[in-house]
């Protein structure tokens, strides 16, 4: 018998060998893949919930608006907003249910202290068994400036979005987008309260996930004729050059026409000059200047200033994701020529968001040159140490420095003497200009003021919109409902 | 056959005490890592616990030294290391079961000491072989009376008298291989007859074949009354390897193969769950099926182990809780998750350490039915523990079984406990020697 067992000792040392062999391979070898598959979900989140994730902080560096906190649940840590709606649209939410969205997934590698820059800080966590930390980011936005643009945004009727950037560094001091949602709710660790909210803000009409300010398109109106006069000025045209000024605008080849606002004639005769046009903002006048300029040079114009021409492609990065204006490709106006008129004020299909015209407002005050936007401007370790720095960057030059100058001061003609007298704050010179956008038949129009000061050295460039004619129904303009709000949050931003 | 008995001496204290005393180290050790893993203190019930531990293992140590004084110093303390994990494990995955474990522990260590008080030479069994054989069988087939027996996941296993709730196949296991031990020894020279060839292998003459048969055919009979593939499965190999090593003839290994291949492909024809086992087997992770019940089951044993990696996750910092059955068929995957690569060979390391000790054992004993019982135990260990790390690691398809000593159950803890009482009588000789047989 002693062969055999010797031999048996042998075979089952062999089973064993081979088992050693599978949980090498389950463990070790195929360890990433397996743990990694779709279905593993559930064990990746609570992994995912055990970082004390890293707080999301206002450009002070001390107010928080994301962080996390102990949890007694089965996930450890919880995510908070402090403030609840206010900054909603910028911090995103982290669910474990519905994933993360905005700066929550953008700069998630940082908060969840994945980032290689983190590496020294994870090591040293994991051999003193405390629970893994992930980095803070810093953002540009300024409370005093949001809670103000929120005010303003909530004290109105319709549904208001705002954007105030500085114009030096595309620093974003807010982004305010009304009606917006309480992100604590997706945040909840219990499933149910996470769905029912969830399905409530799916359901809401008013759609309060989606920001007005950065995520979704609305036609610009007369804000667009900064673009057109834009293009005007690197055409050749200067403010002071003189224009027919009819009462309408015939558009050839077709029956159609343009109008001024309420069907009315600009003053100042038969001919004004360009400056006067923006400062009445006179379709008939800048249609013309469209159709002079052509569809090439209005659309090489607005693509400097970040208009995409195909929708979904955003010429601008941002930290969050967002959807940059659109000005159609020139090729699409080779067969309706007089439809460049009409997109040269801002109508049919010229779109963009408070954002997209926040930028073109800073380009001009900028001295001609557009900054990329920017939300983030540092990381910092659980230690308060700076471990990754985002420097302002340039997007472009839509125009030079002595048209920039020259577009401004037609800009400071509108608020002082045009359409944009509501935007007038007592020694502070301001450049706007308004916007009263159609959009379909028998919908109210959307009130629009875009704008920066103080004009001569601007620290900060706003655009608001009003949708759906706001608190004024049919009667809304940009002037009357939206040029009060953007001055309110361009003192808020001065500290006047 | 008439091998010399080597002669024994009482082993020292030292290495007994030592080995113990690690082995409560490990086993309390574990237990307290998995308080602090879990809510970050020293377990509520650390007092009581301990105590157990130290008073179970300490008793046993006496129990052995009084009744066992030659037996091999590691036998109990690797089992114990193993119990003493598995506790670690199921305490942290629910106090409620710990606390049932916990008293199994107590019966499991008390049936342990009374296997080697009343054993008192292992030959006393061997007087005994249809007593306990019949004994044996009635145990495996109980559940199926009516009346008594319960199904419960789909295996009919549980026997249901009055507030108590067993799986008499778990003793009836040991029972079979005590009496497969003695039948053995008895027939092994009838067996051993090489009347006519086919090929390299000589074989018995055809009315010898018989045994062989008649375990093939019951252990068919156990997948289709009980529906229990993993018994089944573990009956046969333990019956052909036992007649193998007593037999000396590879003859019987082939027949055994051919035979198991044949019932398992009959199995796979006849029992739609046989075909699942296989299918979830192949498909456990196909994103497909991956969330359906069986799939699920054994694809989350898989991610617990991947999640593991090399050092896991620690005791009470992973989710094995995700695995169904986690205390019992899957605790070496909520092993794996836990305490990693590490821990799941350390595992698979202890039970080479048993059952080569258990082998060495039969190699050691006096006559051919102490030798015949020890490999038979060890066997049954081996394989039992093979198939199911085998099945929870995928390869092979997943049956039942559970993880000896490791595992929650009282029947299982207590059984296994009996046959290492019987392991340890065997490898320390009759109490009072009476010339070897």
């Amino acid at each position: 018998m002693e062969r055999q067992i010797r031999r048996l000792g042998i075979a089952l040392m062999v089973l064993f060998v081979i088992a050693f062999a599978q949980v090498n391979y389950l463990q070790v070898f195929a360890a990433d893949r397996i743990a990694d598959d779709p279905a593993n979900a559930q064990r990746q989140l609570i992994a995912e919930y055990k970082v004390d994730r890293g707080s999301i902080l206002a450009a002070d560096g001390t107010t928080v608006l994301a962080s996390s906190r102990k949890s007694p649940g089965d996930l450890r840590f919880q995510r908070r907003y402090p403030h609840g709606e206010l900054y909603a649209h910028e911090t995103g939410f982290y669910s474990f249910v519905f994933g993360r969205t905005e700066l929550e997934q953008t700069y998630n590698d940082f908060l969840a202290g994945d980032a290689p820059e983190l590496l020294q800080q994870t090591l040293t966590d994991l051999i003193l068994g405390r629970p893994k930390q992930g980095a803070s980011i810093v953002t540009t936005l300024v409370p005093e400036i949001q809670e103000v643009a929120a005010a303003e945004a909530a004290a109105e009727a319709g549904d208001v979005a705002i954007a105030a950037i500085d114009p030096a560094t595309g620093d974003v001091l807010a982004l305010v987008s009304e009606p917006t949602y309480d992100p604590n709710l997706l945040a909840s660790q219990d499933p149910k309260v996470v769905r029912d909210a969830w399905d409530v803000l799916n359901e809401d009409p008013e759609k309060p996930l989606l920001s007005r300010a950065s995520d979704e398109l609305f036609p610009p109106g007369s804000t667009f004729k900064l673009v057109t006069a834009s293009a005007a000025l690197e055409n050749g045209f200067g403010p002071d050059s003189l224009w027919p000024n009819p009462n309408e605008l015939d558009l050839p080849l077709t029956d159609a026409t343009i109008e001024n606002f309420g069907g009315s004639t600009c003053s100042g005769g038969s001919q004004i000059t360009l400056a006067d046009a923006l400062r009445q903002s006179c379709n008939v006048v800048f249609g013309a200047v469209g159709l002079e300029l052509g569809a090439d040079a209005l659309a090489e114009q607005a693509r400097e200033y970040g208009f995409t021409a195909e929708p979904g492609e955003d010429l601008v990065p941002f930290d969050i994701p967002w959807t940059s204006g659109v000005f159609p490709a020139p090729e699409t106006f080779a067969e309706r020529e007089p439809a460049v008129a009409i997109s040269a004020i801002g109508q049919q299909d010229v779109a963009a968001n408070p954002l997209q015209m926040a930028l073109v407002a800073a380009a001009i005050g900028n001295g001609g040159v557009e900054m990329q936007p920017r939300l983030v401007t540092e990381a910092r370790d659980p230690t308060g140490q700076v471990i990754a720095e985002f420097a302002p960057r340039e997007f472009s030059q839509p125009l030079s420095a002595a048209n920039a100058a020259a577009l401004t001061q037609m800009m400071v003609g509108v608020v002082e003497s045009g359409t944009g007298t509501a935007a007038q704050i007592p020694g502070v010179t301001v450049a706007g200009k308004t916007g009263t956008a159609q959009h379909g038949e028998g919908a109210n129009p959307h009130a629009w003021f875009v704008s920066f000061a103080p004009a001569e050295a601007p620290e900060v460039a706003v655009a608001v919109i009003v949708l759906d004619g706001g608190s004024l129904s049919s009667e809304a303009t940009g002037g009357a409902l939206a040029a009060p709000i953007a001055r309110a949050v361009l003192e808020a931003a001065l500290g006047v | 056959m008439s091998r010399v008995a080597a002669p024994r001496s009482r082993t020292s204290l030292a290495p007994s005490i030592a080995f113990t005393v690690l082995a409560l180290i490990l086993s309390i050790g574990a237990y307290v890592i998995a308080g602090y893993g879990k809510r970050g203190q020293l377990p509520a019930t650390f007092i009581l616990y301990a105590t157990i531990f130290a008073a179970g293992y300490a008793g046993a140590l006496v129990v052995i030294r009084a009744f066992a004084p030659r037996a091999d110093p590691a036998l109990f303390p690797t089992a114990a290391v193993l119990v003493g994990l598995g506790f670690a494990m199921i305490f942290r995955l629910s106090g409620g079961l710990a606390a049932e474990q916990a008293t199994w522990i107590v019966v499991g260590l008390i049936a342990f000491a009374l296997t080697v008080i009343v054993v008192r030479d292992a030959r006393m069994l061997d007087a005994y072989t249809y007593t306990i054989g019949l004994l044996g069988l009635l145990l495996l087939l109980l559940p199926v009376a009516p009346g008594i027996g319960q199904t419960i996941n789909g295996a009919r296993l549980w026997v249901q008298i009055g507030p108590l709730g067993f799986q008499p196949a778990e003793i009836g296991k040991v029972l079979i291989v005590v009496f497969l031990a003695s039948y053995l020894t008895q027939k092994r020279e009838l067996l051993q007859v090489a009347t006519w060839r086919i090929g390299p292998f000589r074989l018995p003459p055809a009315k010898h074949l018989g045994p062989v048969l008649l375990a093939w055919g019951a252990s068919l009979a156990i997948l289709f009354l009980q529906r229990d593939l993993g018994a089944s499965l573990l009956y046969f190999g333990i019956f052909v390897v036992m007649l193998w090593v007593a037999t000396g003839r590879a003859a019987y290994l082939v027949i055994g193969l051919i035979l198991f291949v044949a019932g398992a492909y009959l199995g796979w024809l006849l029992f739609d769950h046989v075909q699942l086992r296989v299918d979830i087997w192949l498909n456990a992770l196909d994103p497909a099926r991956v969330f359906d019940q069986g799939y699920g089951q054994l694809a989350q044993a898989q991610f617990g182990m991947a999640s593991g990696g090399l050092v896991g996750t620690g005791l009470g910092q992973g989710s094995p809780g995700l695995i169904p059955f986690a205390s019992t068929d899957f605790i070496f995957a909520a092993i794996g998750e836990e305490l990693g690569l590490l821990g799941s060979t350390a595992i698979l390391l202890l039970y080479l350490v048993l059952v080569g000790k258990g082998l060495r054992v039969g190699l050691r004993a006096p006559d051919g039915f102490s030798t015949l019982l020890a490999v038979g135990l060890s066997t049954l260990v081996a394989l039992q523990a093979f198939v199911i790390v085998g099945g929870v690691t995928r390869i092979i398809p997943l049956t039942g079984v559970t993880l000896p000593f490791v595992s929650y159950g009282g029947s299982s803890l207590v059984s296994n406990f009996v046959l290492l009482g019987l392991l340890v009588r065997v490898s320390s000789g009759p109490l009072a020697p009476r010339g070897a047989g």
